[in-house]
């Protein structure tokens, strides 16, 4: 009884102390994010100058005629480049979510591709499907959007809630097994409504005008870079957000976070949704930009692409996904013109066989980039910086953006 | 009743090539942690080399197929303990990592052969034997089913003679039970790892050959194709558990089998539900050990 107007003080505490201990496990990530926050205004102001005029100059570019040889296959302003830098925004796009889910959360899943090939596949599917309902175009297209969305996020619904009920090994399994399932589907092509191994054409019956032909490649651009932005904004809003700390908290210790009475499932949850409708959302733009999509996207290979791409970028770093997913795509692109070249034809077998396989350059480079570069491209600047050899993200917590 | 028996005997015969490539999967899981995606390249390899040594010596006889399967056995084992030594053993206790490596050895080595033998199939010659069926309750059975059944049996009972007999099997044996205990004791568990990719490489080896046997071609994606049904196999059966890949590989091939004769052509769908399934009933598989 003497204690009792100590309880009352106590209880509405609990509540407190218990969001503080929260971000105990990550309580130097945060601790750390609010001492820069404080310190740094004036850096945190010019790295969102710095954005802006990245966005800008992004923008602009198809106005303009840089030419790089050796990287852009021509001068900014042609379709061809513009299509090769949309597709590249479109991948890191995807890779940013796919990060979301494995860097931030923790969730190892080879299953992310379903959900890209979900946002592509779902919009050509009710785009055929509208194609005789008399509506004004513009409704049938934007229609056609929110029917694919809702698609995509009861699916990502319903695998997630599957799929968390395992973790580690098992989860990675199931989603393969999922994402399995969803390419199996697409090349049995049932019904022939998703045109099997020869890939699914847009139908363009009621899809802009601004947005079909090479003549429009340039809007097709501006799309692309609109979703990049979309998908980046929502994954540093989600990655602020209490969810997000969360999230971080459980991939760090997950027993810590249950015992202080959070239940890491929703907030997984919460995660592998978000990540999967962003994923579908980069997966429209795609069949957009391509006019079709092609069954490759549904694959595990797809998959593990996105994991090179996260890794080679960086997994500590938010824009590591960024400069991963453009940076791949790019030297996808050159060095498969690369390996038709008149150089490789003429080096000796020895040399030729594997300089004209561009995975073979790829793969041989990630495996070096686990080994050597555990930080990833986007962790050189923090390497050179601090001179050291080690992890920077184990050695410091990750300085994010 | 002949068609049930076909469906049974092929299914088994599916079943013991998987095996082949899950018996290593498991065991290198078990011990190491490391979900190895270059198995499948271990087994392609192996194909290919055991194919191009074997057609040189006297193609579509048994000799040239001993030796094939002579040679990719040795192949598989030697690149499977150079795989471990060179990559995984840099990152030892890094999970992750590991598995990253081997995703990347898994797509530089596919891209590789594709150079290599080009992207095409490569139709193999196999002793006349092995082309005619053998009439069994009235069921006309493959002759290379009995082929690839037996292999793995043999491979089957060598592992758990090794594991049971064998000093090394012992330290095996005990290192996936718990791992730090035998560190601790002043065992060097790092022999044993190279020992067990070796083991798996060999047993993969050997699933390559057979594979060459069982689709009548090698192709670069050999290995990726059987991959992916290893794991399920692997994953349903428990990670670690040998006995418990060898019940799945049966398992998941016959119910494969079954659900493509029957159910229209939907084996790897009603795999995949399978294994969706007993993650969910029972997260840890049919025999592997409490997590």
């Amino acid at each position: 009884m003497m204690h009792s107007p100590d309880t009352d003080t106590d209880t509405p505490t609990t509540d407190a102390a218990a969001s503080a201990s929260t971000t105990a496990p990550t309580a130097r990530a945060a601790a750390g994010a609010k001492g820069r926050a404080a310190a740094s205004a004036p850096r945190m102001k010019r790295t969102l100058i710095g954005g802006l005029a990245l966005v800008v100059l992004l923008a602009v570019l198809p106005l303009l005629a840089i030419d790089i040889p050796g990287v852009l296959p021509g001068p900014t302003y042609t379709p061809g480049t513009l299509q090769l830098l949309a597709y590249a925004m479109l991948i890191a796009a995807l890779s940013l979510s796919y990060r979301m889910m494995f860097g931030l959360a923790g969730l190892l899943s080879f299953g992310h591709a379903l959900f890209f090939a979900a946002g592509a596949y779902g919009l050509g599917m009710t785009l055929e499907a509208f194609a005789p309902v008399a509506w004004p175009s513009e409704l049938v297209f934007v229609v056609s959007i929110l029917v694919s969305l809702a698609f995509g996020l009861v699916l990502a619904a319903t695998v997630g809630a599957l799929a968390l009920r395992v973790t580690g090994i098992s989860f990675a399994m199931v989603t393969l097994a999922f994402a399995q399932a969803g390419s199996v589907i697409i090349r049995r092509n049932p019904g022939g409504a998703t045109g099997g191994d020869e890939g699914l054409s847009l139908d363009i019956a009621n899809v802009p005008g601004a947005l079909v032909g090479v003549l429009n490649t340039r809007n097709l651009y501006w799309v692309a870079l609109g979703v990049l932005v979309f998908v980046y904004l929502v994954v540093l809003w989600v990655e602020k957000s209490r969810a997000g700390h969360v999230a971080e908290a459980t991939r760090e210790n997950e027993l810590r976070v249950r015992v202080i009475g959070i239940r890491p499932y929703t907030v997984k949850l919460l995660i592998f949704i978000v990540a999967s409708v962003l994923a579908a959302v980069a997966g429209m733009g795609y069949l957009l930009l391509q006019s079709g999509a092609s069954p490759r996207v549904a694959t595990a290979d797809f998959t593990l692409t996105l994991l090179v791409i996260v890794v080679l970028g960086g997994v500590g770093y938010r824009w590591g996904a960024i400069v991963g997913g453009i940076v791949y795509t790019l030297l996808d692109q050159r060095l498969t013109a690369l390996a038709g070249s008149d150089f490789i034809a003429g080096l000796p077998a020895v040399l030729r066989v594997p300089l004209s396989e561009p995975l073979f350059i790829l793969g041989t480079l990630f495996i070096l980039v686990v080994l050597f570069l555990p930080g990833g491209i986007a962790g050189i600047p923090q390497r050179i910086r601090s001179g050291r050899t080690q992890h920077p993200v184990e050695a410091e917590e990750a300085t994010d953006a | 009743m002949s068609t049930l028996l076909l469906l049974v005997i092929t299914g088994l015969g599916l079943g013991a090539l998987y095996f082949l490539v899950a018996s290593g999967l498991s065991l290198i899981y078990g011990l190491m942690g490391v979900l190895n995606f270059a198995h499948g390249s271990f087994l392609t390899i192996s194909a290919f080399l055991g194919w191009e040594v074997g057609r040189r010596v006297s193609d579509g006889t048994w000799w040239g197929l001993a030796i094939s399967a002579l040679v990719g056995i040795a192949v598989g084992a030697i690149v499977a303990a150079l795989t471990e030594y060179l990559l995984i053993r840099r990152l030892y206790e890094r999970h992750i990592e590991q598995a990253l490596v081997t995703v990347g050895l898994s797509l530089a080595t596919v891209a590789l052969f594709e150079g290599i033998w080009g992207t095409d199939p490569i139709y193999t010659e196999k002793p006349d034997w092995l082309g005619q069926t053998t009439e069994i309750l009235g069921a006309k059975i493959p002759n290379d089913r009995f082929l690839l059944i037996a292999c793995a049996l043999l491979v089957l009972g060598g592992i758990v003679l090794f594991l049971r007999r064998t000093r090394y099997g012992l330290i095996i044996r005990a290192g996936v039970e718990n791992r730090s205990m035998v560190t601790a004791l002043g065992i060097d568990v790092r022999r044993s790892f190279t020992l067990v990719f070796a083991i798996g490489g060999a047993a993969a080896g050997l699933g390559g050959v057979l594979a060459s046997v069982y689709y009548g071609y090698v192709s670069a994606h050999l290995g990726s194709t059987l991959l992916i049904f290893a794991f399920i196999v692997t994953v349903i059966g428990g990670l670690g558990s040998l006995t418990g890949a060898a019940i799945a590989s049966v398992l998941v091939a016959v119910l494969q089998q079954f659900a493509n004769f029957y159910l229209g052509g939907t084996g790897d769908l009603v795999v995949v539900v399978a294994l969706a399934a007993v993650l969910l009933v029972r997260p840890r598989g049919l025999m592997g050990k409490v997590a």
